[in-house]
């Protein structure tokens, strides 16, 4: 019997857990991260996502899907969530919900999307804006692996201010340990800024010296214009098409 | 579980009246038409597309882009779930159902009861015969008049508007008859065997 019957027979109804908000950090002016206490949590793998079901005191209930930024070595499940503009869930998380709230959370979801250091690298993240997300998932746990396997991420934002997650960036890049960030910025830039200034491109990906003959897992999660485009590029310049795995971040995430 | 916790000052955006009854457990109503795939969006030019049914191992029928425009041609306007929990009404598709293609191939009905959707890209997913015929789906190349994007599809992609929409194969090359239900490329990630939207059929177990 294939493996994969036994495995669909098997599978139980994904649970709704409660997860109680612990920290909030304040990542940037329009997204914060939930540090979620979640007990019986079963464990993800870097990229996986989960849903988030709120129950409003009428009983009305709305739920959405984010992903999970945390590595599977933490103990809390973080979320990263982005304000959107007229969102009905990000912006209730991102601005309403204190420390001590409850919501109902289940997961964790998807099995492609996904990396840990046992499938091995070199790595190669392309993120835009909040779609960094399920990136860091994948940083931290490589960093919490201990990993050298070359790593390198080409993170998309808007503006210096707009960047998520940058300081602990600058932090793992500086373990030396073979993982490697360059930033751009599309639409404004500080004085002295040495990082890209323009939306990501053939030639901003051609120039990251990141061989298709290394044959690099790829990731790539934002925006669709950018995830299609990005998708594209690498495809042009030799990577192939079943290393590159992509993820969306659209605005009916909200 | 029994009861979920209250979210303190949530209210949410209820859907307006008259929407109530046409969108599903757990969605909300968008106006977007997100894109949602796992992969590059594959280019296939119109020169060496082509659609066929399988039964089986065995070719049954072949099209090309021009022999399956001459098909006879059905417009449908549907509303579409997508797992990730947004809906979309009043959308506008055309192309060629189902029971025409089997029609088309000959087959007096359809030799097995379930049945594999193949696509560019090395997607695929499975579909009960009866969840395809009477109607129920096309092989959609238009889009609200125009012709499918590659982004969302294109030039074809399956329809089945009544279950969640990863169901609705995008860039669908081949319609394979098999005689038992076998788990396609989401569906062997946890998402579930059949996906009707009105039972919240998510993922395995629901």
């Amino acid at each position: 019997m294939p493996e994969t019957e036994i495995d669909i027979s098997a599978r139980k109804r994904l649970a709704w857990r409660v997860a109680e908000v612990g920290k909030i950090i304040d990542e940037t002016p329009r997204v914060k991260s939930l540090v979620l206490d979640v007990p019986g949590w079963p464990g993800h793998r870097p990229g996986q996502h989960v849903d988030v079901r709120l129950t409003a005191e009428d009983g009305y209930q709305a739920q959405r899907s984010y992903s999970v930024a945390s590595a599977p070595e933490s103990t809390h499940v973080i979320l990263t969530i982005e304000r959107i503009e007229g969102g009905e869930v990000s912006s209730y998380l991102a601005s309403d919900v204190q420390a001590g709230d409850k919501f109902e959370l289940r997961g964790p979801i998807g099995g492609y999307f996904v990396w840990t250091v046992a499938i091995g690298g070199p790595l190669f993240l392309v993120a835009g804006g909040s779609g960094i997300a399920p990136l860091m998932a994948m940083l931290r746990h490589r960093a919490a692996a201990q990993s050298t396997i070359p790593a390198l991420l080409l993170y998309s934002s808007r503006t210096f201010e707009d960047i998520i997650y940058r300081e602990e960036l600058d932090r793992l890049a500086a373990r030396s340990d073979g993982f490697k960030v360059v930033h751009t910025l599309t639409r404004r830039q500080p004085s002295g800024w040495t990082g890209g200034a323009r939306r990501i491109d053939h030639s901003m990906l051609a120039n990251l010296g990141l061989s298709a003959n290394a044959r690099p897992r790829i990731f790539i999660c934002g925006p669709t214009s950018l995830v299609e485009s990005a998708a594209q590029y690498l495809s042009d310049l030799g990577h192939e098409r079943n290393l590159i795995k992509t993820e969306r971040f659209g605005p009916t995430g909200g | 579980m029994t009861q979920p916790p209250i979210s303190r000052g949530f209210r949410g955006r209820r859907p307006d009246d008259g929407r109530t009854g046409r969108v599903p457990p757990g969605q909300h109503v968008t106006r977007d038409f997100p894109v949602l795939s796992a992969g590059p969006t594959p280019e296939t030019d119109l020169e060496n597309w082509s659609f066929s049914l399988y039964d089986g191992d065995r070719a049954v029928a072949e099209w090309s882009w021009a022999d399956f425009a001459g098909l006879p041609q059905t417009s449908l306007k549907v509303d579409i779930h997508c797992v990730t929990s947004w809906s979309k009404l009043d959308t506008h598709w055309q192309g060629v159902t189902i029971d025409t293609l089997i029609d088309a191939a000959g087959l007096s009905e359809p030799p097995t009861s379930f049945t594999m959707i193949h696509s560019d890209g090395d997607y695929r997913t499975n579909i009960p015969v009866e969840d395809l015929i009477d109607g129920k789906a096309m092989v959609a190349t238009r889009y609200e008049g125009d012709p499918l994007a590659p982004e969302h599809g294109g030039p074809a992609r399956l329809l089945v508007p009544h279950l969640y929409f990863w169901k609705s194969a995008k860039w669908a090359r081949r319609l394979q008859f098999i005689p038992n239900d076998e788990p396609g490329f989401w569906e062997e990630l946890g998402y579930h065997m059949y996906g009707d939207p009105w039972r919240e059929q998510r993922y395995a177990g629901d």
